[in-house]
């Protein structure tokens, strides 16, 4: 997959400011879509036009165990988050939903990834490509199951 | 093996288990709540539409029980319609064990799981919520999960895990007056981080577990969620065994560390040296003492939710409010109607009442930024809670002092936040 950048320079985004909590009682992918990262970032929904793929930092997706909060970025057009970690939920519920690729990248690749760069992400590799600075980096190779479960498209499509 | 390996290795029909291995087990329990509930019947719906499923019936209905905690009393339309949903899927595939309010007991999901003695030790016990972490109190392998996988539970009767390292708290002596598990379990998160447990088994053992009630420990477990925890656990002993048979629980087969149990690193703290503490905005690792915060003015306190409002939370409470008067907005919401009866017959919602405090339905509510009590703009709360994130209970720009029964009640009692020692 292509595409271009959105970057959070933090650690330990929760998902009360991915979906905040008044929102659960909604089950309508499109409705979550139109409030994703509402409790971080006002302009995400101008910036998600032109991006799907979010970078950010330590142990993303921490808190609640709401699908709702990779339901939200997967509507809103993301297709993939590069951390430098993840909150176990969050990484299991993006994985077995299919909603979007969540990525473990290194330091080093984080701080060298800008905001609106154009990355390929070849999984088949572990390798993406930074197409704006012509860059090449690795991520960490999903566990064996993990990436059944991706290729299957997710945990009800996978056949142990 | 550890109990936590124990468990996994029963469930998965192996001998051995080690830390990261990958395994299929078999589910012993499930929960729902009217959050996670609808998203399972979403999660169905669109499965049966793609042509990837037919859901003509569940692994075992018996397995699973539902309580409505999330938007109850129903807030809106659509919280209405959630809960009708509910009722709408329990009836369907024979559910028969669904708390619904407004008739007779129901409560926060975590608290109904021992309240009414819904887990057992030694099982595999799975759930839609974070905090299904709570539950290994008792000795079971306790797990939060997101619809999707507890949909795929339902069906199957099993699921993925990876055995996760453990983490062992030795806990030593006894905690001093004034100072609850809730101090301890933020002087842990504090020490470790938000992330110091991720995917990992959190395991409390040692004297000072043994001293304390089996309430006090399910405050421990609950917030290892807020450390990145898999689950959290405590070896089962005659406390638990006792809790349980009160609920007429007798028959499960309990498991506990072999001698060479294996953990990955072993922390040990002096209960009694712990003090009344904070976690602080806007996270749950921002801990400081409360003396050591300095004076902070507040606009209410919240004794409520799955971490804050079983009984003896209840009563730690009553005990500084007895007599005394509410400076600030106060609101007591008992975790279960079995609690909030409780502390009706024991005089405790009187003690409220009279102190000015309301006391409400149990429900998850403000805990979550959901309903009933949310904060405005710069308005600052002492809570029973878990988690202070910005806006986890109303505006972005509301703050939460995360504390015990006994500082919330003694910060009710002064208007700031108040170290009950110096009350």
């Amino acid at each position: 997959m292509k595409g271009k950048v959105i970057k959070y320079e933090q650690d330990n985004i929760d998902t009360d400011v991915i979906l905040p909590g008044p929102y659960l009682k909604l089950h309508e992918h499109s409705e979550l879509a139109e409030h994703a990262m509402e409790g971080l970032d006002p302009d995400f929904h101008s910036k998600v036009k032109n991006a799907n793929i979010i970078v950010t930092g330590k142990n993303f997706g921490c808190g609640s165990s709401r699908e709702h909060a990779p339901i939200a970025l997967s509507a809103s057009g993301i297709k993939a988050v590069l951390a430098l970690s993840f909150a176990r939920i969050f990484y299991r519920n993006s994985v077995d939903g299919a909603y979007l690729l969540p990525i473990e990248i290194d330091e080093k690749t984080y701080s060298s990834i800008s905001e609106n760069d154009e990355l390929e992400i070849d999984t088949s590799k572990n390798e993406i490509k930074n197409i704006t600075k012509n860059e090449l980096y690795s991520m960490k190779p999903f566990p064996d199951l993990i990436g059944k479960i991706i290729s299957a498209g997710g945990i009800f499509k996978y056949k142990p | 093996m550890n109990i936590t390996e124990k468990i996994l290795a029963r469930a998965s029909g192996k001998d051995k288990l080690e830390p990261d291995e990958v395994i299929f087990a078999n589910v012993d329990k499930i929960m729902l709540h009217d959050v996670s509930g609808p998203g399972v019947i979403k999660t169905f719906e669109k499965l049966e539409k793609d042509g990837v499923i037919k859901v003509d019936k569940l692994f075992d209905p018996s397995m699973i029980w539902v309580t409505e905690d999330h938007f109850v009393p129903s807030v809106d339309k659509i919280s209405a319609e959630n809960i009708v949903k509910l009722s709408n899927f329990t009836n369907k595939f024979g559910i028969k064990k669904h708390f619904k309010y407004g008739m007779g007991q129901y409560g926060i999901c975590h608290t109904m799981s021992h309240e009414e003695g819904l887990v057992s030790p030694g099982e595999l016990y799975v759930g839609g919520d974070s905090h299904t972490n709570t539950t290994g109190a008792l000795g079971a392998f306790a797990c939060g999960l997101g619809h999707t996988d507890v949909a795929y539970a339902m069906l199957n009767g099993k699921l993925w895990f990876k055995v996760p390292e453990t983490l062992y708290f030795r806990i030593n002596g006894k905690l001093p007056e004034n100072v609850m598990a809730k101090d301890l379990i933020l002087r842990i998160i504090g020490d470790i981080t938000t992330e110091g447990a991720a995917g990992k088994a959190m395991q409390f053992g040692g004297d000072g577990i043994s001293d304390m009630s089996v309430e006090s420990r399910l405050t421990l477990t609950n917030m290892t969620t807020e450390a990145g925890a898999k689950n959290g656990i405590i070896e089962p002993d005659q406390k638990v065994f006792d809790h349980l048979s009160e609920r007429g629980v007798t028959k499960y087969d309990a498991v506990y560390d072999d001698e060479d149990a294996q953990y990955e690193k072993t922390f040990e703290y002096e209960a009694s040296e712990l003090e009344p503490l904070v976690a602080k905005p806007f996270s749950p690792q921002n801990v400081s003492t409360v003396r050591e915060t300095g004076s902070i003015d507040i606009d209410k306190s919240y004794i409520g939710s799955c971490t804050g409002a079983k009984y003896e939370d209840l009563l730690a409470a009553a005990k500084i409010l007895k007599g005394r008067k509410v400076k600030v907005r106060t609101e007591v919401l008992p975790a279960t109607i079995s609690i909030y009866k409780k502390a009706t017959e024991n005089g405790l919602t009187q003690i409220f009442i009279d102190a000015g405090a309301v006391v409400g339905p149990p429900t998850c509510g403000a805990c979550c930024g959901a309903q009933m009590g949310v904060l405005a703009k710069d308005e600052v709360c002492v809570s029973t809670t878990n988690r202070n994130f910005p806006g986890r209970m109303g505006h972005l720009e509301s703050k939460a002092y995360l504390a015990s029964p006994l500082v919330a009640a003694a910060s009710a009692v002064t208007g700031k936040l108040t170290d009950p020692r110096d009350l």
